[in-house]
């Protein structure tokens, strides 16, 4: 297993190398520049043309790229163009808090998830299973921005129960006013993920139900309560998380979005204004956090498959 | 023993599959999937909306007689009235009218651009799983590096970068979707390469083209066209978010999702929900008829898969 992890987190650099690489070349490509957007059109042409010198926008790509990777390995992720802050102390702030919300929002799902999978498989073909799948559809198939929008329309402009937006009241910043501003944008993000765990869950139950060793456990009497909650319900969970490894890259997508309807502050909110502002070394940054997240997501997803599976042996 | 051809017997029973003339596979497939209702419920619902989507320019003419960027100067962010009935966008136009042609642009961005990424996808998988060695390793890394970004970031990072617009949506789409077809298409190829109508095919002489055309292809379409299926729902998602940024289809072109981003405005979103709910509600119900569609397929196509 130890030389399992190592070969595994050895692999992830080349696979970083190369997300780098076409980050790197598809902003840089691109036509157009940083002060451009900075200052607008009333900027001094041989000002700004200095300044891109200067900063060495004007050399070919290879250069650029080198001279990044330098400076990045060295520790140093550069500085936003339009704030003139470290971008690290930027992926400081905003890191923890979309962990927070994914985080969040990946929990919830799952709490509501493998219970409705778990009872629907045990009755399949009744009206809750019919109900369960029915809602499952419905989530899957609801852009999860419109499931913000219906959400602060009704429990923050009808029933006004929710703050619309941010992630603490100016001021506050307390455990419960964090959680007050949270629920909201984590249920709607959570809402896919509940939706396609909910439909995994029920299927791999009802896989396992019909294994023989099930069969075994109700012949010799045991209760069903047992049979379905210690024997078939551990079981059914091993498929599950293959799923986790897979539904990252949608939930990190998601709160591009989500962070954006609810003004939350965090990596997609800064990758939304960086985007904007063609902030380079924020794109940059904010890109490869989100790709190392997904790597190291699906490492988790192969460990945690390891060890819910004894069978599974990784050399 | 002379065997005669037995008459049908209208009374017997007929099991799916087992009488000779029925196993023909695609007609197994058009079997199961009309049987499946919520799958048939979900193909009228599409086949209605592209309908709707083609002839939009008729049927508002015949009925409202608004253009699609007419502008209503008197009625900006009208309430719903026999002149307006969804009343009017920030710019005064008829938010019906713009409904109706929102699902020309999702449709077609969607449809066209799963053919292309199915088409590089299928290419560059069979190229990996025919020849195998160190092409395959190479594609392969590719593909896990391409597979490491989440979809909406780096999408957004292309389309922001390159500019709004449709090709780019495309471009950036295509580029983030190819992987998954040239995983399956090349994983499908590894496990049949060792089957012997495979070695037989090869022993017979049969050529790298016909090989992947004629005998392995068709035993990977199953998953592939069920892959297709869903990711037209997904790229429809995708666009809708991306226009709704503000960095997908821009204006004055309407999609349903730069349509949803009138409710940006607090106001709008507040006190206006005819101006966002419809075009949010035509987003949910196109992506439930199409994921109805691709589950129906999903079971018709492959009965083990089926739960």
């Amino acid at each position: 297993m130890g030389r399992y992890l190592l070969r595994r987190l050895l692999q992830t650099i080349p696979i970083l190398f190369g997300v780098s690489i076409i980050v790197f070349v598809i902003i840089h490509s691109a036509p157009g520049d940083p002060y451009a957007y900075l200052f607008g059109p009333r900027i001094d042409p041989t000002l700004r043309a200095r300044l891109m010198e200067e900063m060495g926008f004007n050399d070919p790509i290879p250069v650029q790229y080198v001279r990044w990777l330098k400076t990045t390995l060295s520790g140093n992720l550069g500085y936003s163009i339009r704030t003139q802050e470290p971008v690290i102390n930027m992926l400081a702030q905003a890191i923890p808090r979309t962990l927070l919300l994914t985080g969040s929002s990946f929990l919830f799902g799952l709490a509501i998830a493998i219970p409705i999978g778990v009872i629907s498989a045990t009755r399949q073909y009744s009206l809750i299973d019919y109900a369960a799948t029915t809602f499952a559809f419905m989530g899957i198939s609801l852009p999860s921005f419109f499931a913000a929008l219906l959400a602060i329309y009704f429990f923050a402009v009808k029933l006004p129960i929710f703050p619309m937006n941010g992630i603490h009241t100016p001021g506050g910043g307390g455990f419960w006013d964090v959680l007050h501003h949270l629920i909201l944008p984590a249920v709607t993000l959570g809402l896919r993920d509940m939706a396609s765990y909910a439909r995994f869950t029920r299927s791999s139950m009802l896989e396992v139900l019909r294994q023989d060793y099930v069969r075994t456990a109700r012949a010799k009497g045991l209760a069903e309560r047992l049979v379905i909650y210690k024997h078939a319900f551990r079981n059914s969970l091993i498929p599950v998380i293959t799923l986790f490894g897979f539904s990252l890259p949608a939930l990190f997508g998601g709160a591009v979005i989500i962070e954006q309807v609810f003004t939350f502050p965090g990596m997609g909110l800064l990758t939304f204004e960086a985007v904007n502002n063609r902030d380079y070394s924020v794109l940059m940054a904010t890109n490869l956090f989100f790709a190392l997240l997904v790597i190291l997501g699906n490492l988790l997803a192969d460990i945690l498959y390891a060890i819910a599976d004894p069978r599974i042996r990784y050399a | 023993m002379a065997l005669t051809h037995p008459k049908p017997n209208p009374n017997q029973p007929q099991f799916d599959g087992l009488v000779p003339h029925e196993t023909s596979y695609a007609r197994m497939v058009l079997r199961r999937f009309v049987r499946n209702r919520a799958a048939m419920i979900g193909a009228a619902i599409l086949l209605i909306l592209i309908l709707v989507s083609l002839f939009a320019p008729v049927i508002t003419q015949a009925t409202l007689g608004w253009g699609r960027d007419e502008i209503d100067i008197r009625y900006i962010r009208a309430a719903p009235s026999a002149r307006h009935p969804l009343g009017t966008d920030s710019a005064g136009r008829d938010n019906l009218t713009r409904l109706l042609y929102g699902g020309r642009v999702s449709l077609a961005i969607a449809l066209g651009s799963v053919v292309v990424y199915m088409t590089l996808g299928i290419l560059v998988g069979s190229v990996a799983g025919y020849f195998g060695g160190w092409v395959d390793n190479v594609l392969m890394r590719l593909v896990d590096v391409i597979q490491s970004f989440p979809f909406l970031m780096f999408a957004l990072t292309i389309v922001a970068i390159r500019g709004p617009s449709v090709s780019n949506l495309v471009f950036a789409i295509v580029f983030l979707s190819w992987p998954v077809p040239a995983r399956l298409v090349r994983g499908e190829f590894l496990s049949l390469r060792e089957r012997d109508f495979i070695e037989a095919a090869r022993a017979a002489g049969v050529g790298p083209f016909r090989m992947v055309l004629r005998h392995l292809l068709p035993n990977a379409m199953a998953p592939l066209i069920v892959n297709a299926t869903l990711e037209v729902a997904g790229i429809i998602l995708a666009e809708a978010g991306l226009s709704y940024l503000g960095f997908g289809v821009s204006q004055p072109v309407p999609t349903w999702g730069n349509m949803l981003s009138e409710a940006n405005n607090m106001a709008v979103l507040q006190t206006k929900p005819w101006t966002w709910l419809p075009p949010g509600l035509m987003i949910f119900l196109t992506v439930l008829s199409i994921n109805f569609i691709g589950d129906g397929l999903r079971d018709a196509l492959d009965p083990r898969l089926k739960q």
